[in-house]
């Protein structure tokens, strides 16, 4: 491995250090009070006093998120392959479907503790609501841009239009699918918290709120810090998947470059 | 015997374009085994007819036959071919070729079966446009004049008894373009099989053809109808010779005509 290249691998855990170095220090050069904004050192400190708590809800808040996002592939990907199919589909549901997508979720969380009460089944049904949306456009695009001359060929030898969605419409979609996946676990995360901070008893979104409540600052950021870990994690597995999967839609050496 | 395709007074429009016709009164006979190639302005409606003989469209006035058989589904003895290659990304080439034996009866039905036997009418395929050894690449490892070639090869593993080919060449260098003239020229040699090249080279109309038709400016018609007489087998020396340079500069006027 050449000396550009060693950099590239590490420059991430560089500049992730080098943002926590510079926090530290800006904290003590300005003196700022751990109740306004905590050192790196106190979030830490946090980590250890609270280390049972963080974990217990950082594991209801993954299963939580990844119960909605799962929810949210499969319906996705099923509204996706429907409003691709049929030019009529597509047309008539778009604009529901945007006009969803534009309801803040935080407002259907009242909604759906009026159904199911608070707790895990709120959460879940929000990270689904917040992170299924770019699964359907994506899929659908991806239909909706097969090459009609591909398509000609196809039908003047008889194919039906399953066939063309078997053969062709599909494998094409993929790339746009996995694509979509890395979107909708993000949003699928902000889902779980918010409806934990405002409806539930348990989850890393509640426990921030409770340790705001106590005006435990540095819990709340460690609180930001699970998140932003578990963020990156699913983020780095839906990427790996992807380059798996659809290893041949990135052949293109523009990204790395 | 009738012609193996014929457009018999044929008015077409498409939906959507109200009562703008595509082509009108369009008629014209392709004799089985025949090498056609239809040449006109663009926009003139060449497509269409391409889309009329396979059945992707049906006129609204007038009739299509192909093969004897009044056109009313699409026609599955056709192959076709596309300026673009269209090649499948996550497909090998030979993949690719084999994707019309996966649709076409009743090859679908044997695939099963067959598929060995399939891989290797593939393989033999691919050699004869110069390709051998290259079916396990992907499309786009191969250079824009190869994927054309698999292209050609898709549109004949089927055995169709018609090849419909809309501007195969239009989008490659002059070099590899005659290159494919001489592939498609042996291809038809070898197989006798019906050819109606659409384009708008003349060079390559005349080279290639048995009989070149003009059409006109949209609404397309035919207007003129010119047998190329020159002897087969034709080399691409033929296209320096002063008989064939005035081949095309006849159909050129014709064509600046059909323009106004």
């Amino acid at each position: 491995m050449n000396r550009t290249a060693l950099l590239i691998r590490l420059s991430p855990w560089l500049f992730t250090i080098g943002l926590f170095v510079v926090w530290e220090a800006a904290v003590h050069i300005f003196k700022i009070p751990v109740f306004f904004l905590p050192p790196p050192t106190a979030i830490a400190q946090a980590f250890v006093d609270y280390a049972g708590p963080l974990a217990r809800n950082s594991w209801i808040t993954l299963q939580t998120t990844l119960i909605g996002f799962a929810l949210a592939v499969g319906f996705g990907l099923l509204l996706g392959l429907v409003v691709g199919w049929s030019r009529a589909i597509y047309a008539g549901l778009y604009p529901l479907m945007i006009g969803f997508n534009a309801i803040p979720k935080v407002a259907l969380v009242p909604i759906l503790v009026l159904w199911f009460g608070i707790g895990f089944i709120p959460a879940v049904l929000t990270a689904f609501l917040i992170s299924f949306f770019p699964i359907v456009v994506n899929v659908a695009t991806g239909l909706a841009t097969i090459e009609p001359e591909l398509e000609d060929v196809l039908k003047a030898l008889g194919a039906s239009k399953l066939d063309i969605m078997r053969k062709v419409g599909i494998p094409r979609t993929l790339p746009y699918f996995f694509g979509s996946l890395k979107v909708a676990i993000t949003l699928a995360f902000v889902g779980s918290v918010i409806s934990e901070s405002v409806a539930s008893n348990y989850g890393i979104g509640n426990l921030m709120l409770q340790a705001q409540a106590q005006f435990q600052v540095p819990l709340i950021f460690a609180g930001l810090v699970v998140l932003a870990v578990e963020g990156i994690a699913m983020y780095a597995a839906m990427a790996i998947l992807e380059r798996r999967m659809t290893g041949w839609a990135q052949r293109s050496g523009f990204a790395q470059a | 015997m009738s012609a193996f395709v014929t457009l018999d007074g044929v008015d077409h429009a498409y939906a959507g374009a109200g009562s703008a016709l595509a082509v009108e009164g369009l008629s014209i006979a392709v004799e089985q085994g025949e090498f056609a190639a239809v040449v006109g302005p663009s926009g003139c409606g060449k497509s269409t007819l391409m889309k009329l003989a396979t059945g992707l469209q049906f006129p609204r006035s007038g009739s299509v036959t192909v093969a004897g058989a009044q056109v009313k589904a699409s026609v599955k003895i056709a192959g076709m071919a596309f300026q673009a290659p269209t090649l499948l990304p996550w497909r090998t080439t030979l993949e690719n070729l084999m994707l019309p034996l996966e649709i076409v009866e009743p090859y679908r039905s044997e695939m099963r079966r067959r598929r060995a036997e399939f891989r290797e009418r593939a393989e033999k395929l691919l050699a004869s446009v110069g390709l051998s050894g290259q079916g396990n690449k992907f499309p786009w490892e191969l250079s824009g004049g190869m994927q054309q070639r698999a292209s050609l090869c898709r549109a004949l593993i089927h055995q169709p008894q018609l090849l419909m080919l809309d501007e195969p060449f239009g989008a490659l260098d002059a070099f590899t373009r005659e290159e494919l003239w001489c592939v498609i020229r042996d291809l038809q040699a070898a197989s006798k099989i019906t050819v109606i090249l659409v384009t708008h080279d003349l060079r390559e109309a005349v080279f290639l053809a048995d009989r070149v038709f003009v059409m006109s400016s949209r609404p397309g018609r035919i207007v003129v109808e010119r047998k190329i007489d020159l002897p087969r087998p034709r080399d691409l020396e033929v296209t320096f010779t002063p008989a064939f340079t005035d081949i095309v500069h006849e159909l050129r006027g014709h064509i600046v005509k059909a323009r106004q």
